[in-house]
């Protein structure tokens, strides 16, 4: 066991992928002698050379097209998007191109790309560095989309997106980059499986779903919750792409109550897809309405309003009142 | 490049098109781009200082079998048109005149390149051995592809424009590493390294304007990429002309980019496939990039939903119907004494064969089934898939026997 951060643990991660594979490569803007914006590629290109870890020019459609180009030639490409409003000049090499290629090939291509992409806000920057984007890649088939919350999960899971066929989308959470963690570099142990939800926190009354940025933010308001006598499942997604319906399903029945919580706003996000398929599966279970905690229908506000947009504990409280007020 | 190279001007379709040329030039205090030809539209072979060797390395077998090919895709395109009025295809998108574009390029790559197309380089899905009747199947509306790239090295079509041409640069970045990786293993001086490699991508004029040519340039030219730019300038993108994508030869912008940009005549097959080869061998060595712009013309409508006549006159059709790739070449083999009347006798033959199988083959494709569809849209188990997928089976286990009842009852 060693402690490091999340932003260490990608480090590490796409060190060990780039040791264990001679055809896995990295490619983004500033990766290379910088070490990204954000260091996760920091002392790769020194370690690994400027084919492995490459600079690529300011394009965002460019670095996502080329990388399905080096797949088809059976390369390994993990892009970095620079941060999340960033990755809309990509978005059709992503949604039209990568996620079909598979298909549309009927079967015989795959492109095995990965895309990091660092989301969400509470780090007061400016425009198009706060935004929360997964529910647009989630609407595409062919995508998968996984996003860690904690250090060991973000060293085993950017590994794991590389060795897996599909194409992976791993948002990663950027105001937990520098959250410490204990990472276990031997064995993933109950990382294994990327694409499987975890429960953080056990409870009896309710359930609250959360992934990436927000599962402090809901372990502490658990935490909170408990003072007062109630007693909340915290269920970290961990996966966006396929959801892990069969564990959401499973804490409903056992608690009634579900609340989902994420920074993209409510409508037409995750949360809403959620909520249709708990309400299919465990109509007769629920107790209450499934309540969503998100972000408001409005572009990301300035950064000296966020705290009024973001989910809080206090947000996810008054949520969790509403549900016991059923 | 030579003296010999007529002013493109001269074979522009439309006044307006030299007016802009014109003005361009003007603009630039450059001349419009010179245009490479050796076989005039009057059948006569020219020289050229740099592409005339590429010329002379033709046999007279091998260019008997450019017209053979030219003739073979042509007639294709009339049966693919012919089953697309019968209900047959959904669409078709047809090539005719850009026959000595696709033919002269297509024969220039070797089966280690990598090719890839657009939607209409049915050409050059020929001479990479694609079985065209399973060039069909994406417009019967029974596959998106139809064959397995891996197969012939001649990718999917794709129907985003322009989206290829970034995959292109990054096919063109692996060579590269499989290259630098093959000499760091010491295979390049024991002689089992592979044959060097190249990527030639297609686009047209229209396409040319598209986000992803610039970001691809910009990439093969920042990593001197083994990648062949092939624009087929047919002049028309849908109903829009070339004046309205660029006020420059497409060529030019090449040198934008710092890479060479040719402009070729794109109704000469041999001169397509002279600059072609050369720009292959370029690209292999190590050279980098090259554009190649062929001034072709799109003779026919933009697809079997398309109506030119509300956008272009007759009058410019017939001044390229002039210029017809097939024609000229058939003038030179006749003059040459290379090809007889039983020989063009027997390509018509063996169009009408081609256009049967192609007949037959449609008359009895598959039907698809949609859990092929299910199947493919993850190469991993997918949960979604699988939980939607026996959602399906079970729905459609409900008609079972239905369709007997009702064919019973008509």
């Amino acid at each position: 066991m060693t402690t490091m951060t999340i932003a260490k643990a990608i480090n590490e991660g796409l060190r060990a992928t780039l040791s264990n594979n001679p055809k896995s490569l990295l490619m983004g803007e500033d990766i290379g002698p910088l070490g990204g914006v954000y260091r996760v590629t920091d002392g790769l290109i020194a370690e690994f050379g400027a084919d492995r870890v490459v600079d690529t020019p300011l394009a965002e459609s460019g670095i996502v097209g080329t990388a399905i180009g080096l797949a088809l030639r059976g390369y390994l490409p993990v892009c970095e998007i620079q941060f999340d409003g960033f990755v809309f000049p990509g978005f059709n090499q992503i949604t039209t191109q990568l996620a079909k290629m598979h298909s549309r090939s009927s079967g015989n291509l795959t492109v095995p790309v990965v895309i990091r992409i660092p989301y969400g806000g509470g780090i007061g920057s400016i425009e198009h560095h706060s935004e929360s984007p997964e529910a647009l890649f989630a609407h595409t088939a062919g995508l998968r989309i996984i996003t860690p919350s904690n250090p060991h999960d973000a060293y085993w899971m950017i590994q794991q997106a590389v060795d897996c066929q599909d194409p992976v989308i791993v948002f990663e959470p950027k105001r937990r980059y520098w959250l410490k963690g204990e990472v276990d570099t031997e064995a993933a142990g109950l990382a294994e499986d990327p694409f499987k939800a975890h429960i953080v926190r056990e409870g009896t009354d309710a359930t609250v779903v959360v992934y990436g940025p927000l599962v402090p933010v809901a372990l502490a308001a658990a935490n909170a919750a408990a003072e007062d006598g109630r007693s909340v499942e915290v269920i970290d997604l961990r996966s966006i792409s396929p959801i892990d319906f069969d564990a959401i399903e499973a804490s409903v029945k056992k608690t009634g109550r579900l609340i989902v919580a994420h920074e993209a706003p409510t409508f037409g996000g995750i949360g809403g897809e959620i909520a249709a398929r708990i309400s299919e599966r465990a109509f007769h279970s629920l107790e209450a309405p499934v309540i969503r905690v998100g972000g408001f229908h409005m572009p990301y506000p300035v950064a000296k309003v966020e705290e009024d947009y973001l989910p809080d504990i206090d947000r996810i409280l008054e949520a969790l009142d509403r549900t016991f007020a059923y | 490049m030579g003296a010999t190279h007529l002013p493109s001007t001269e074979f522009d379709g439309t006044g307006l098109d030299d007016q802009l040329e014109a003005e361009a030039e003007a603009a630039l205090g450059e001349p419009a781009a010179e245009m490479v030809q050796l076989l005039g539209p009057d059948g006569t072979l020219g020289t050229d200082p740099v592409f005339s060797e590429y010329a002379e390395r033709l046999d007279a077998e091998k260019l008997r079998g450019f017209y053979a090919d030219m003739a073979a895709i042509r007639r294709f395109d009339q049966e693919a048109t012919a089953l697309q009025r019968q209900g047959q295809l959904a669409l078709w998108v047809p090539l005719t005149g850009q026959e000595a574009a696709q033919i002269g390029s297509g024969r220039a790559s070797q089966p280690q390149d990598y090719i890839f197309p657009t939607y209409r380089e049915h050409g050059v899905a020929l001479t990479r051995n694609v079985d065209l009747a399973e060039l069909l199947r994406q417009f019967r509306g029974i596959s998106n592809g139809g064959w397995n790239p891996k197969d012939t090295n001649f990718h999917l079509y794709t129907l985003v424009l322009a989206a290829q041409t970034p995959h292109a640069v990054g096919y063109a970045m692996g060579i590269q590493r499989d290259q630098r990786l093959a000499e760091a293993n010491g295979l390049a001086e024991s002689g089992t390294a592979e044959p060097k490699a190249a990527v030639m991508v297609y686009f047209g004029d229209g396409a040319s304007s598209e986000g992803d040519v610039h970001e691809s340039m910009v990439f093969a030219s920042s990593y001197n990429a083994p990648v062949v730019f092939f624009c087929q300038n047919n002049h028309w993108a849908i109903s829009v002309p070339t004046a309205v994508q660029t006020r420059i030869p497409l060529s030019n912008r090449a040198k934008g980019y710092g890479f060479p940009g040719i402009r070729v005549d794109g109704n000469d097959v041999i001169a397509v496939h002279a600059v072609t080869e050369w720009a292959l061998e370029h690209a292999r060595q190590g050279n980098g990039p090259v554009l190649i712009e062929a001034f072709t013309y799109r003779v026919g409508a933009h697809t079997t939903a398309d109506d030119p006549t509300k956008y272009r006159e007759s009058s410019e059709e017939a001044l390229w119907r002039a210029k017809d790739p097939l024609e000229r070449l058939e003038k030179y083999l006749r003059s040459e004494g290379m090809a007889d009347d039983a020989f063009f006798e027997q390509v018509a033959a063996d169009g009408n064969e081609l256009a049967a199988y192609i007949r037959k083959s449609t008359y009895e494709s598959d039907t698809p089934d949609i859990r092929t569809a299910f199947a493919n849209t993850y190469v991993e188990a997918h949960p979604l898939v699988a939980e939607e997928l026996a959602w399906f089976e079970e729905y459609s286990a409900g008609f079972a026997g239905e369709d007997t009842a009702e064919g019973a009852g008509n």
